[in-house]
C-alpha cells in the first residue's frame, strides 16, 4: 500500500461517516422538502447534521448553509456579499481586500469581481523566516478604503499550513464596518474553530477535507448578514441556496463534523509529532533542504519543504512510483503542475517553488508510514539532483 | 504520449511485451495563451489541448500503466517557439520539430524520465536505432516505412540520447501500426493524423507570430514586430537580371523555390530564388537559377563516428521530403562542414537542415547556414 501524505488534497471518508450515509442512499431516499414521512425522515437527519456542523464551529444551526463544497461556499460568500451591497450600499465604487496566498476559489472569484468593475487589493504575506506565509493584520488595515465592502482571508493555508491572524483581522474589519469572510476549508477538523471568537461574518468549510464525502460543504452566515443567493429555485436552505438537498452528503458532513469535534485534540496530538519527525528528519538528511512557512503559526498536519536543485514535478512522480503520495501545489486542468502561487507569494523563487513538496498527514497516518517515507524521500531527491542537467552524469549507459 | 495513434501504439506494444513502462505526456504550449487565434479555422488537433491529454490519459488507463503529465511549457517556449519566431523573422524557414527533439523530447523529457527511475524513453517516431557491436556506437536508421520516415528530424541526437531511446515503430508500416492499434484495442486507433506544426495547428504562421509578438509586447519584441511589419510590407518582384517584373504582398508569404502564387505571367515557369530582406525585394528566376551545388552547414552532429578527418560521400537531404542527392561532405571544423553536391540542387534554404545518409543509415547532419 502506498503511503498517502496528501490529506490536504482530500481525505478518505471515515467508516462511521460512510455507515451514517448509506441508509440515505438506500431506504431513506426521501426529499427533505416533502411533507410526508419519507420526507420528514430526511428532514430530521438534515436538521441533525446542521446542528452537528454548527457545533463544530460553534455557530447556530440557522447560520449554516449547505453547499456543494468549499468552492461554492467561497463563491456564495463573495458574490452573494457583493450583489447584496450593490442595491443597498451608498458606496459608489466597491472595493474588496484579499491576500496573495488564498485558494483559487477566492483569487479567481476576485479576478471576476475586477472584470465586473470592482476594485480588489491583494495584500502580500510575510516573506521573512519569522512570518513567512502569514499576513500582517496591519497590512489589511492599510488596504482599507472608505469603499471597502468585503475582506476575505483564509484561516489555514492549504500549501504551507500557516494560520492567519483571523481574530485581529476581524477586529479591524469590525472597526471599519466591513464584512469579513474567512475560507476555513483547510482549518476545519485540524484546529478548533469558534466563529464568535474568530469574529467572522462568513466562513467556508468542505466535508472531504475532514473525512466526509466530496461534493458537500457549508457556509456559515452570521445571523443578520445579508447574503444574496447565487442560485434561484425553491426554498431550500432558507432561500439562500435553492436546490433539493444533497441528503446523503449532508448526513456525511454532519457525521464528519461530529467526529472531528470529538477527535480533533487527539488527532492533533498524535499527528503533530509524526509531522515534526518527518520534517526534521528530511531537513537533516537532505542537504540544503529548507522548510517553507512560519513554523509557529500552522496547522499540526502540514509541512512544506524545498529541495533546491530537485525538480518537484519529477520528485512527485518518482515518489509516487515508489509509493509515497504527496503534492507540489495546486494541480492545473491538464494535470500538469505550475509553480505554486502561494510559494512564490511567500518569497520563493520560481525554481525553488518548483522544487518544493507538501506533505500533509491525516488521521490514518501511522508511524510506520512516516518511517517508510523517510526511507524513500532522501534517495529520490538524491537521484533527481544527480541526474539534473547541471550535475555530472553519474550512471553508466545500460547495455541494450 | 501525445494522445495520437503512434505514441499510443508504442505504449500498447511495450505493454503487450510485458515491459515495465510509465506513460508521460508533455504539456508544451497553452492554447489559451493566444486568444486571438481561438477563432482561427478548422484546427481539430490542437497542441496540448485538453482533448489530447484526455486521449493520452484514456490510453494509459486502458493499458493500466502509470501515467503523468509533465509541464515543459517554459522549456518549449525558450528552445522551440522563440527560435521559430526568430527564424521566421530573419527570413529563414523554421523546422521546430528538430529543435523540439534536440532540446525538449530527447533532452528535458529524457532527463525527467531518468529522474523518475526509467532507463530509456520510447517514442512514436518512425526511425530506427541500433548499436554497432564493432564500434560500440549507436546508429540512427531510416524507418522501414519510407513514407513515414522521420529520421530527418532526428539527426541531432547524441550518442547518450540514442543509447537511451527506442523507436518501436521504426520497423513497422503505418498500416501495420493501425492494425496493431486496433488489435490491442487502443482507444485512439482511428484518430486522424495531424500534419501541421503542433503549436500552429492551422498552419497560419503569420497569425501565430503576430499574436505571439503582441502578447509579448515588450521592448525586445517591438523589434520583432517591426521586423514582422517590414516582412509584411509589399514590394517589388525582381528578376535575377535586375528587372522589376511585379509586386509582392510581403516577403513572409514566400519561400525559396516557391512557384505558385507569384501572380506573374512570364510565359515560362518562374521560381522564388531569394528573399532580399534589405531591399524588400523578391528575387525570382528560372529553375536553373535556383540550383546551387554547394552549401555550408553548422552545428553538425556526426552519428556513427566522431568528426571524420577526410571528406565523406553521402546522400544528402535538404528538406524532409527531398529526394536525397549525392554529395561530398568536407568537415571544416568540429561543428561545421561544406556540402558539395554532384548535381546542383533546387532551393537550398538557410535554416533548413541538411541530413547526411549512407543508404538507410543517418551519418549526421547540420543546419544550412549559407
Amino acid at each position: 500500500m502506498a503511503v498517502y501524505l496528501d490529506y490536504n488534497a482530500t481525505t478518505p471518508v471515515a467508516p462511521a461517516v460512510l455507515e451514517a450515509m448509506l441508509p440515505f442512499l438506500g431506504e431513506n431516499f426521501g426529499n427533505a422538502g416533502s411533507v410526508h414521512s419519507a420526507g420528514q425522515r430526511a428532514r430530521a437527519a438534515v436538521d441533525a447534521a446542521r446542528e452537528s456542523v454548527a457545533a463544530l464551529i460553534r455557530a447556530k444551526a440557522s447560520e449554516i448553509v449547505f453547499t456543494s463544497g468549499g468552492t461554492e461556499a467561497d463563491n456564495l460568500a463573495i458574490f452573494g456579499s457583493l450583489a447584496g451591497t450593490v442595491a443597498t450600499s451608498p458606496k459608489p465604487r466597491k472595493h474588496v481586500i484579499t491576500t496573495t496566498i488564498e485558494h483559487h476559489a477566492i483569487l479567481h472569484s476576485c479576478e471576476e469581481l475586477e472584470r465586473q468593475g470592482i476594485d480588489v487589493t491583494v495584500v502580500p504575506v510575510g516573506r521573512g523566516p519569522e512570518s513567512q506565509g502569514v499576513v500582517d493584520p496591519e497590512d489589511i488595515r492599510r488596504a482599507l478604503r472608505p469603499e471597502t465592502v468585503l475582506i476575505t482571508v483564509m484561516h489555514a493555508n492549504n500549501e504551507l499550513g500557516t494560520i492567519q491572524p483571523i481574530e485581529e483581522i476581524a477586529r479591524i474589519a469590525a472597526e471599519a464596518g466591513v464584512r469579513f469572510h474567512c475560507d476555513g476549508v483547510q482549518s476545519a477538523g485540524k484546529v478548533p474553530l469558534d466563529v464568535k471568537r474568530l469574529g467572522v461574518d462568513l466562513l467556508s468549510i468542505s466535508a472531504h477535507k475532514f473525512y466526509g464525502p466530496k461534493g458537500v460543504g457549508a457556509l456559515y452566515v452570521r445571523t443578520g448578514t445579508n447574503l444574496s443567493p447565487r442560485f434561484f429555485g425553491g426554498h431550500a436552505e432558507r432561500d439562500r441556496r435553492p436546490g433539493t438537498e444533497n441528503v446523503p452528503g449532508i448526513i456525511g458532513i454532519g457525521k464528519a463534523a461530529e467526529l472531528a469535534r470529538k477527535l480533533l485534540a487527539e488527532d492533533a496530538a498524535r499527528i503533530a509529532p509524526l509531522r515534526d519527525r518527518l520534517e526534521s528528519t528530511l531537513l537533516e538528511r537532505i542537504p540544503s533542504a529548507r522548510l517553507n512557512g512560519d513554523r509557529k503559526h500552522r496547522v499540526p498536519n502540514t509541512t512544506n519543504i524545498s529541495f533546491p536543485g530537485a525538480a518537484g514535478e519529477a520528485l512527485l512522480i518518482a515518489l509516487d512510483l515508489q509509493g509515497v503520495e504527496c503534492s507540489t501545489g495546486a494541480a492545473c486542468s491538464s494535470g500538469s503542475t505550475e509553480p505554486s502561487h502561494v510559494l512564490t507569494a511567500a518569497s520563493l523563487s520560481r525554481d525553488d517553488a518548483r522544487a518544493s513538496l507538501r506533505f500533509s498527514l491525516g488521521r490514518p497516518t501511522t508511524a510506520a508510514e512516516i518511517d517508510r517515507a523517510i526511507e524513500i524521500i532522501p534517495g529520490a531527491v538524491e537521484r533527481i539532483r544527480a541526474l539534473s542537467p547541471r550535475a555530472p552524469q553519474a550512471e553508466a549507459v545500460p547495455a541494450r | 504520449m501525445s494522445g495520437g495513434v503512434d505514441s499510443s501504439t508504442v505504449a500498447a506494444i511495450l505493454r503487450d511485451r510485458g515491459e515495465p513502462i510509465i506513460g508521460l505526456t508533455m504539456q508544451l504550449w497553452n492554447q489559451r495563451r493566444l486568444p486571438q487565434l481561438q477563432g482561427d479555422g478548422p484546427a481539430p488537433h490542437r497542441c496540448c489541448s485538453l482533448d489530447d491529454v484526455y486521449d493520452a490519459r484514456r490510453v494509459a488507463e486502458h493499458l493500466a500503466i502509470p501515467y503523468y503529465v509533465i509541464n515543459f511549457e517554459r522549456e518549449f517556449e525558450e528552445t522551440v517557439v522563440r527560435p521559430f519566431v526568430d527564424d521566421y523573422l530573419s527570413g529563414r524557414t523554421p523546422i521546430p520539430c528538430t529543435h523540439c527533439n534536440n532540446h525538449v523530447k530527447f533532452d528535458q523529457l529524457l532527463t525527467t524520465a531518468r529522474q523518475i527511475g526509467a532507463d530509456r524513453i520510447a517514442t512514436g517516431h518512425y526511425a530506427r536505432v541500433r548499436r554497432n557491436r564493432e564500434t560500440g556506437r549507436y546508429e540512427l536508421l531510416r524507418a522501414i516505412d519510407q513514407n513515414k520516415d522521420q529520421s530527418y528530424f532526428l539527426f541531432g541526437l547524441t550518442q547518450e540520447q540514442l543509447a537511451r531511446t527506442e523507436f518501436p515503430l521504426g520497423e513497422l508500416t503505418k498500416q501495420e501500426v493501425r492494425e496493431i492499434a486496433r488489435r490491442l484495442a487502443v482507444p485512439v486507433a482511428e484518430k486522424p493524423e495531424s500534419q501541421e506544426i503542433c503549436f500552429v495547428p492551422t498552419g497560419n504562421y503569420v497569425r501565430f507570430i503576430e499574436s505571439y509578438l503582441q502578447e509579448q509586447g515588450t521592448a525586445a519584441n517591438s523589434e520583432g514586430r517591426a521586423k514582422l511589419g517590414e516582412l509584411s510590407e509589399p514590394g517589388e518582384i525582381v528578376s535575377t537580371s535586375g528587372e522589376v517584373i511585379g509586386r509582392h504582398n510581403g516577403l513572409h508569404h514566400y519561400t525559396v523555390g516557391q512557384r505558385r502564387g507569384l501572380g506573374l505571367a512570364a510565359g515560362h515557369p518562374v521560381y522564388v530564388v531569394a528573399l532580399d530582406r534589405e531591399n524588400n525585394r523578391l528575387i525570382v528566376g528560372e529553375d536553373g537559377e535556383l540550383r546551387r551545388a554547394v552549401c555550408e552547414v553548422r552545428n553538425v552532429n556526426w552519428i556513427p563516428y566522431e568528426v571524420p578527418e577526410s571528406p565523406v560521400r553521402a546522400s544528402v537531404r535538404i528538406r524532409n521530403r527531398h529526394v536525397p542527392a549525392e554529395a561530398e561532405i568536407t568537415p571544416l571544423d568540429a561543428t561545421t562542414a561544406r556540402v558539395s553536391f554532384f548535381e546542383p540542387q533546387r532551393a537550398i534554404t538557410p535554416g533548413q537542415a541538411a541530413v547526411f545518409y549512407d543508404g538507410e543509415q543517418v551519418l549526421g547532419g547540420g543546419w544550412i547556414s549559407k
